[in-house]
């Protein structure tokens, strides 16, 4: 049992606009007229295709198998056809098209024959851990991390921590998951907790959120002795994995470093549903809970195929006038939709009409003038203000020495600051450069390498060459010698002078011969300008023939052939 | 394109002004009350030549003008060199003192947020420097109306040791120099009160309430106002403790000069002071000892103007000394 709560410094308390959405149950999305499932839940996830445009597929049947280290399978959300791969729209800023499988649901949403996956305490971790990477389980707070990798590394696990914050503004899907499927989080609580080998489970839950907060105490004592459930102060950003784990257990993790070098584990509570649901259902992650909310009549929660197209949802809750955008996660840290054909895919935890009334345009930025606000607003305790500075002058080192890296991008600073600079925007660019000229930096090494490796090579070949003729001279070498020995030791006296000499006449001899054989023969009808060029030319050769002689002689061959 | 977040506190520059203004109204009616209503044409006056010097130096650089007067913020640097000035300084002295804070101190180095030093500071003590008696005349409790306070303002002769006295510290320091008085002795003129100069001690109170509020509302940390107030107490206490008969005590030294409006209005400016917390620290500890140095051992009335100059220089290297730990470096701070 914890006694205590810690408490991260900064954080802001924008108005929370829940009870729009919170007090609808989730509900079953109808079946859209086509799912695009996209092949990669983030930008670093892959799926091998294992699908033809033309085949039938069942509910839950694997559309793509895990590629790569961090690869997960996706699945086919419901029954039906596919019709296609097509590069589709994503929900991303960037609006680059991800490859996606074309389903079109033929309605009777069938099943494949699910398997639970019996037993986990028996198997080899390794084989569970298999198991959820081809169930396509992956963090379903936002950032889509594949648990497998996320519950593998091996190293002695202290603490479950199920983060059931959900601290962005209009955001309410978590709560209404927690109050309505309790039991099927802490059931999937516990088998991470057997999985990663946890003492005990903590579930942080800011305290606004009441209800969820009874539902899951309820089931946590119901279904594991050791856990608990906190209520942590409604406190933006305490639902960012590391500030609960901050506020939970007083660990601060660093920049870089994962939870589980502290013997700290940190899942969303919708991931330890979608545990349970594969390991004791056999059904893969094909849906999630997905807020529609903001500048809507009937703003609500709903059980989302993944792969439906975001604008296919809307009018289930009736956009109002006005709407001019739609954001994809809250209005902290989320992005405006560019294309609302993109489909809702496993990272998807809200959907906000937007309008100028709600997300009224910034007013004018104005010079900063120290205050100091956004150190005081900054959950990492940077010092927004001198990062901004020496984003704007470009100063890349120096942000960098002061932590530009550490920044969370939670959108803090920017919202307290008097002065209304889009203080994020500037880290964004200041990273984004910084990476820009790291592969710059990369490419221009590479360059250098195959420079040095090309000089390197030539470098090589001649001493190869030299080394070849050398070997060559040497052989002469013993041939006149043995020849020497061989006519007689009387000789001895003549074959002294030196078997050099010998060699350097012979080399000369041939030399010359070759030079005769080869010298031109048509030089007779020349022009004088000609015949003087040619003359100069040979002067110039004739002492480079002297100075490098046995290669000479073929090289003049060749030239004059 | 705008980006995340798309929700934005309602604050602005004004906001944080504004506040500072209304922080300083109890301060400006106990004046009222206790010295006149001379320094309500001055701030009125103050206020006037910082808007037309704002909109003239905007007007010329090619910026816009309205968002920077609307700010509020020279407004606020108007305010505070009224409030340390003495309230029957000529018009012309307020004039030049705000249009150098203004023009010289902040729209040369480049508008708000640009300036290195404090405004306000660099008015007063260009005034101090150049007309040392006129920035001398503190009018005693009771002694001037607002008529002739009015005439003297708009530059009518001055009689200056009939109206005018040296303020608590001014008298403390001068009898203390002649070596003859002690500081009890001292205390027995009827220009000191029960804390320090009578009835300007008063206004102190208005600064204490105004800036406890700013601390409230979180325009403010406490951290500069702690600093330089315990510092500076500390510092006068220790050599009071040592020698009473030839040291003020610290209550004197807090409730005389601008102890409190500086600790509360003017240490704390953004722009030139101090960004973090320890730096705040440093940076007010710095300027209540050199505030203590020049107040007992130096020629001018008070020292806090000069102080924060000096200090404000130190800044950049206070700033980067001080920087705090990184969340999840807390075990290894490398610099203090």
């Amino acid at each position: 049992m914890i006694e205590r709560l810690f408490r991260f410094r900064g954080g802001v308390q924008p108005a929370t606009h829940k009870d729009d959405s919170v007090v609808a149950p989730i509900a079953q999305a109808p079946l859209p007229k086509r799912l695009y499932v996209p092949l990669r839940p983030n930008t670093r996830a892959k799926a091998r295709l294992i699908v033809e445009p033309g085949q039938k597929v069942l509910k839950g049947e694997c559309i793509g198998e895990a590629d790569g280290v961090l690869g997960t399978a996706c699945h086919a959300p419901t029954s039906g056809t596919v019709v296609e791969i097509v590069r589709h729209a994503m929900p991303h800023p960037s609006d680059l098209p991800v490859a996606c499988v074309v389903i079109e649901p033929d309605g009777e949403d069938r099943w494949i024959e699910r398997q639970p996956f019996h037993c986990v305490c028996a198997s080899s971790r390794q084989v569970v851990l298999d198991y959820l990477r081809d169930s396509g389980i992956v963090g379903l707070g936002g950032a889509a991390f594949p648990s497998h990798i996320k519950i593998g590394t091996q190293r002695e696990v202290d603490t479950l921590i199920l983060n059931g914050a959900e601290c962005e503004p209009w955001i309410t899907s978590d709560d209404r998951l927690m109050r309505e499927q309790a039991d099927e989080i802490m059931r999937g609580a516990s088998l991470l907790a057997e999985l990663t080998g946890a003492k005990r489970i903590l579930i942080g839950i800011e305290d606004n959120k009441a209800e969820a907060i009874a539902a899951m105490r309820e089931a946590a004592t119901k279904v594991h002795p050791v856990s608990q459930v906190v209520a942590v102060p409604t406190l933006y950003p305490a639902g960012g994995e590391k500030q609960l784990i901050r506020v939970l257990t007083g660990i601060e993790i660093p920049h870089g470093k994962l939870g589980a070098e502290f013997g700290i584990r940190c899942f969303n509570v919708g991931t330890a549903r979608a545990v349970h649901r594969a390991i004791d259902l056999g059904e893969p992650l094909i849906s999630r809970v997905v807020t529609l909310t903001g500048n809507v009549e009937q703003p609500g929660n709903f059980e989302v195929l993944i792969g439906t197209p975001i604008e296919d949802l809307l009018p289930l809750v009736k956009p109002k006038a006005g709407t001019d955008k739609y954001l994809h996660g809250g209005p902290m840290m989320g992005f405006a939709l560019p294309d609302l054909s993109a489909p809702v895919v496993k990272g998807t935890n809200c959907i906000i009409a937007g309008s100028p009334d709600l997300f009224p345009p910034p007013k004018p930025e104005l010079p900063c003038i120290r205050c100091g606000a956004c150190s005081q607003a900054c959950p990492v305790d940077l010092q927004p203000l001198e990062l901004y500075w020496f984003a704007r002058a470009k100063n890349f080192g120096k942000a960098q020495e002061y932590h530009l890296f550490d920044c969370i991008e939670c959108g803090c600073c920017a919202y307290v600051c008097p002065s209304h600079i889009p203080l994020v925007d500037y880290y964004r660019f200041a990273k984004s450069e910084i990476w820009a000229r790291e592969r710059e930096h990369n490419e221009a090494d590479q360059a250098r390498e195959r420079f040095e490796f090309r000089n390197y090579r030539i470098e090589r070949e001649k001493s190869e060459k030299a080394a070849k003729l050398a070997a060559r001279a040497a052989e002469t070498k013993a041939k006149l010698a043995a020849k020497a020995a061989a006519e007689g030791a009387d000789a001895d006296k003549a074959a002294e002078p030196d078997p050099k000499k010998a060699l350097i006449e012979a080399a000369m001899k041939r030399a010359q011969e070759q030079k005769e054989k080869s010298a031109p023969k048509n030089t007779e009808n020349l022009p004088d300008s000609v015949k003087s060029e040619i003359a100069e030319i040979d002067k110039r050769r004739k002492p480079l023939e002297a100075f490098d002689e046995p290669d000479n002689g073929a090289s003049a061959g060749e030239e004059n052939k | 394109m705008i980006h995340s977040p798309y929700i934005r506190k309602k604050i602005g520059v004004h906001t944080v002004m504004s506040n500072v203004l209304i922080a300083l109204l109890p301060a400006v009616g106990l004046y009222v009350w206790q010295i006149g209503a001379g320094i309500l044409v001055q701030l009125v006056l103050a206020t006037v030549v910082a808007l037309a010097a704002e909109a003239l130096v905007l007007t010329l650089r090619r910026r816009p003008v309205l968002p920077a007067l609307t700010d509020l913020s020279a407004i606020v640097t108007a305010w505070l060199i009224v409030l340390s000035f003495p309230p029957i300084v000529p018009w012309w002295l307020t004039t030049l003192a705000v249009l150098i804070a203004i023009i010289a101190a902040k729209h040369l180095y480049g508008g708000l947020g640009q300036n290195p030093f404090n405004p306000a500071m660099v008015g007063y003590c260009a005034m101090i420097v150049a007309f040392p008696s006129l920035m001398a005349q503190w009018p005693p409790v009771g002694t001037v109306d607002f008529s002739s306070q009015l005439d003297l303002i708009l530059g009518a002769s001055r009689d200056l040791d009939a109206i005018t006295g040296a303020t608590a510290l001014d008298s403390l320091r001068t009898g203390l120099l002649e070596g003859t008085a002690t500081v009890p002795t001292l205390m027995e003129q009827p220009v000191f009160g029960v804390f320090g100069s009578a009835g300007w001690e008063w206004i102190g109170l208005g600064y204490l309430v105004g800036g406890l509020w700013l601390i409230a509302r979180g325009i403010i940390t406490w951290h500069m106002p702690v600093a330089f107030l315990s510092v500076l107490a500390a510092l006068s206490g220790v050599l009071w403790l040592v020698d009473p008969s030839h040291f003020a005590s610290p209550l004197l030294h807090l409730a005389s000069g601008g102890a409190l409006l500086a600790a509360f209005f003017i240490v704390t400016d953004p722009v030139s002071g101090a960004t973090t917390p320890r730096g705040k620290l440093l940076f007010a500890a710095g300027i209540a000892l050199i505030t203590y140095i020049i107040r007992v051992w130096g020629a001018f009335p008070d020292g806090i103007a000069f102080g924060v100059l000096l200090m404000n220089m130190c800044v950049p290297l206070i700033d980067m000394k001080t920087q705090p730990p990184v969340f999840g470096y807390k075990g290894d701070r490398h610099d203090g």
